[in-house]
C-alpha cells in the first residue's frame, strides 16, 4: 500500500477515505480533520484558554496534542476515580505525557476531595459504575473550568462516540437528549461551553495518531465498563462500517445536518430556568444539584475497605 | 507467529506467513476496531507477517461512557 499523498510506503489504510496514508500524511489529516471540526462548528477562537479533560487514554491525550499542536492554549485536567489499579495506571499516563512535554495538568481526587469514590458512590447511589462516573465527570470538570476561568471545557468524545450515543438515543427515542447530542454546546447559566473536537476521527484513527506519535495511552479498558450498552453499539456499529466504510460518518454528520434541528425545539421549549445549588453553588435545575445529592447518599455510609490496610485501632 | 492480544492481554501462537488482513479473519476480528503492531511498528492491512514475527493486536474501543454519555451533558 502506498501513501495517497506521497506514495511512499503506507503505515495504515482508512477505509472510509478510501485511501492509505504514510506516518507524516495521516499525523496530517488527523490535525486537518480536528482543525475542520473546530472551524466548521466554531468551537474555539484563537486565543481562546482551553482546558481538556484527560483520562490517560488515547482519545484525551490525541486531543490534548493536536490542540497544542494547533497552537491553543490548552492545559489539562484528570479526575481520579478511585477505579483500582487502573485509575493509578490512567493517571500515571496522563501526568508522564504533561511532565515530558512541560504542559500544567490540574488533578483532582475524587475520594481525597468529595469522601467517595466511583464504585462506592456507585454502590451508595444504586447507580451503574458509569452513571455515577460520568455524572462526577460532568460536574467536575465544569466545575474546574469555571473556577479555572477557561474559555471552553475539550473532551476527547470522538465519531464512534457520537455515533455509539446517537444509536443509543435513536433506538430509544430519547428526543431531549438527541436535541442536545451536538459537538458544541455553547456556555449558559455557568455552564462553561463544550467542545468535541475530535468528532471527525474514529477511535482507529485517534489509536493510530497516538501509536505514531509515541504518545503512551492506558490500553487496558475500564474494569467497570465490561458489558455497558455504549460497546454492544461500538461493536454493532463496527460490523456495519466493515461492510459499508463511511456509514458512522454518514450516521453521525447526517443527523446533525438534517435531524438535529428537528429536537432542538423541544430542549429549548422544555429548558429550565437554573440557579445555584445549595451546596456547591453549580448550576442546577434543582435546589441540590445531582452530584451533590450523589455525595451525600455515598458518604453516608462507611468509607471503603481497602484490601492490604489494618483498620486504624 | 507470536500474537499478543489486549483487553484482556493474552497471547497465542498463529502460523504464518499471512497478511494482517488475513490475521484479523483468522482471530475473528474486526479490522475497523483494531490496529496491528509489528516489531514494534503500525502495519497496514496487506503487509505480509513473517512466521517469526512479534505482533501486537490492539483493540482500540473504549466506552466507560454507558448510561452517562447517553444522558447528553447540557
Amino acid at each position: 500500500m502506498k501513501c495517497r499523498v506521497c506514495r511512499g510506503p503506507a503505515v495504515i489504510d482508512v477505509r472510509r477515505h478510501n485511501a492509505n496514508f504514510c506516518r507524516e500524511h495521516f499525523l496530517r489529516l488527523c490535525r486537518d480533520q480536528v482543525a475542520k471540526a473546530v472551524r466548521r462548528f466554531d468551537m474555539l477562537a484563537p486565543d481562546d484558554r482551553v482546558l481538556v479533560a484527560v483520562s490517560g487514554g488515547k482519545d484525551s491525550l490525541a486531543v490534548w496534542d493536536i490542540l497544542i499542536g494547533l497552537g491553543y492554549e490548552a492545559d489539562g485536567f484528570y479526575l481520579g476515580l478511585g477505579i483500582g489499579d487502573y485509575s493509578e495506571e490512567s493517571a500515571r499516563y496522563a501526568r508522564r505525557y504533561a511532565e515530558d512535554r512541560g504542559l500544567t495538568l490540574h488533578t483532582v481526587d475524587l475520594l481525597s476531595a468529595h469522601g467517595f469514590d466511583v464504585p462506592s458512590g456507585a454502590r451508595a447511589a444504586r447507580r451503574v459504575p458509569c452513571s455515577a462516573c460520568g455524572l462526577s465527570k460532568r460536574h467536575l470538570f465544569d466545575e474546574a473550568a469555571r473556577r479555572g476561568g477557561y474559555d471552553a471545557l475539550a473532551t476527547g468524545h470522538n465519531l464512534d462516540d457520537e455515533a455509539a450515543v446517537l444509536m443509543g438515543n435513536t433506538l430509544r427515542w430519547q428526543t431531549e437528549y438527541l436535541g442536545r447530542q451536538l459537538p458544541v454546546l455553547e456556555a449558559r447559566d455557568g455552564f462553561p461551553r463544550k467542545v468535541k473536537p475530535l468528532v471527525r476521527l474514529s477511535e482507529r484513527e485517534t489509536a493510530a495518531y497516538c501509536l505514531l506519535k509515541g504518545i503512551d495511552y492506558i490500553v487496558d479498558e475500564c474494569p467497570m465498563a465490561a458489558g455497558n450498552k455504549h460497546l454492544a453499539y461500538k461493536a454493532a456499529l463496527n460490523d456495519i462500517e466493515a461492510e459499508s466504510p463511511g456509514s458512522k460518518h454518514d450516521f453521525y454528520f447526517g443527523f446533525l445536518a438534517r435531524a438535529s434541528e428537528r429536537f432542538r425545539a423541544g430542549v429549548e421549549r422544555d429548558r429550565s430556568e437554573l440557579g445555584p445549588c445549595e451546596r456547591c453553588g453549580s448550576p442546577t435545575d434543582a435546589g441540590v444539584c445531582a452530584f451533590c445529592r450523589l455525595a451525600e447518599r455515598a458518604t453516608a455510609v462507611p468509607a471503603p475497605v481497602r484490601l492490604g490496610e489494618r483498620p486504624a485501632r | 507467529m507470536r500474537v499478543v492480544l489486549r483487553n484482556p492481554t493474552r497471547e497465542m501462537d498463529v502460523d504464518g506467513p499471512v497478511t494482517v488482513h488475513v490475521l484479523l479473519q483468522r482471530l475473528g476480528l474486526n479490522r475497523e476496531s483494531h490496529l496491528v503492531i509489528c516489531d514494534g511498528e503500525l502495519v497496514p492491512g496487506d503487509r505480509m507477517l513473517g512466521a517469526d514475527a512479534e505482533v501486537e493486536v490492539r483493540s482500540v474501543i473504549s466506552g466507560g461512557a454507558g448510561a452517562a454519555v447517553m444522558r447528553a451533558p447540557r
